[in-house]
């Protein structure tokens, strides 16, 4: 993330239940301010004039306890500890609960060149929002070269080279009913090295695909609203390689393999592509693996466990073959 | 590893054809190419990928060619850029 300012916080096209519902009322000028933290600050002590340990680079957040202090500063003609504030190169302040600074408290905005903003949210909610908000946005990011989709609910990262037929992969899975939520370019967010969130790098160019013969193609378009999707945490990554016939193949499927993204290891699988392979049924099984796997319920590891269980019956049946013999 | 600063010369920036020329020029070699610009590294052999870069005229990006053949490839995609794409 290169630079946040107040201005692309406004921007955000935040929905539902995420959605800031900020706008400016005054000290436009300071739009332009970054934001280089996803703290927040509660000016609360601030206000009373102890400055001591005051973040002065986060958001300023002014609920409602905070705005009845700064109305009662004002009927006692006490503004000093508001200058203060104002002298410190805060980013923004932000008045909650629908509440609206005093003219006085805005004018010395507009002259410390600080914009104010206002919300109809609550203060607790609004932090909870903002924090999940600039947790995003200040999270370590990474484009990479492949697709992503969601097959059954999980989200499938395909890698694999140039020519190797991701996107035509992606295309079958597409026609079977799965979705699409970016081809080509993929932007994996870190979340609190928590989890990987994926989606397409470009949300003006995504859900365009490219296939070798038909140009760009626009998929929202060819295969209705259902067909894709924003964003998605990536949950298997899938790499196609061409057929290596010295290599050994996974058959089994004891072993789990691992990729990692921006330090976050997710389950792998490798398939090794050649003619009459038919990719999104193989990608299609594993997507469903996985859902059994986080059931608790390993197929390999299952089957392998049968397989002892019927062995061990079978030696013992054997015991009473063996004494029958020896009668 | 050959890395080279590029400047995208023609007026409408890096749009469709321009991207698909990139991409004939790049098919050619053997070896691997990486355009970067800020944050963002793509793969110079993937239209859709470099359409993303978003790279407007004027723009600078970083060329990054890996592989047997890299300086040759570096210095025809140069050319392409210093010849505007041929447009």
């Amino acid at each position: 993330m290169s630079e946040f300012t107040i201005l692309d916080l406004l921007d955000l096209d935040l929905k539902e239940h995420n959605h800031l519902g900020l706008t400016c009322i005054a000290g436009r000028t300071g739009l332009s301010r970054k934001i280089t933290t996803s703290k927040l600050s509660r000016p609360g002590l601030p206000l009373s004039g102890f400055f001591e340990e005051f973040s002065n680079n986060s958001i300023q957040v002014f609920g409602r306890g905070e705005q009845v202090y700064l109305h009662k500063l004002e009927n006692e003609h006490n503004l000093a500890s508001v200058e203060k504030l104002f002298s410190y190169d805060i980013p923004c302040c932000v008045f909650c609960d629908g509440g609206n600074p005093s003219p006085r408290f805005a004018s010395l905005a507009e002259d410390a060149g600080t914009a104010i903003l206002k919300t109809e949210l609550l203060s607790s909610d609004f932090s909870r929002r903002l924090y999940q908000t600039l947790d995003e946005v200040f999270a370590p990011t990474e484009t990479i070269h492949g697709v992503l989709v969601e097959v059954y609910g999980i989200g499938v990262l395909i890698t694999g080279e140039s020519g190797v037929g991701k996107s035509e992969t992606a295309l079958e899975l597409i026609e079977r009913g799965h979705r699409l939520i970016s081809d080509d370019t993929v932007r994996l967010r870190n979340i609190s090295d928590n989890y990987l969130i994926g989606m397409g790098e470009n949300p003006m160019l995504a859900h365009h695909m490219e296939i070798r013969g038909l140009g760009i193609l626009n998929l929202a378009n060819l295969f209705g609203v259902g067909a894709i999707r924003d964003r998605k945490q990536v949950q298997l990554s899938v790499k196609l390689e061409p057929w290596d016939s010295e290599k050994n193949y996974d058959r089994v499927g004891e072993n789990s393999l691992h990729d990692t993204y921006l330090g976050i290891s997710i389950p792998m699988v490798l398939i090794p592509v050649k003619p009459g392979r038919n990719i999104p049924v193989i990608i299609e099984t594993a997507a469903r693996n996985e859902r059994l796997k986080k059931l608790g319920y390993y197929s390999a590891k299952e089957f392998d466990q049968s397989v002892l269980k019927w062995l061990e019956s079978e030696s013992a049946r054997k015991t009473y073959y063996i004494n029958e013999e020896t009668h | 590893m050959v890395t080279r600063e590029i400047k995208v010369c023609n007026r409408a920036g890096i749009h469709a054809r321009p991207a698909a020329n990139i991409v004939k020029v790049a098919n050619k070699f053997k070896s691997e190419l990486f355009l970067e610009k800020g944050t963002m590294k793509i793969n110079g052999k993937s239209i859709m990928g470099i359409i993303t870069l978003g790279a407007t005229y004027q723009s600078t990006l970083t060329m990054i060619c890996t592989g047997p053949d890299e300086e040759e490839m570096a210095e025809a995609i140069d050319t392409l850029f210093k010849n505007r794409f041929e447009e």
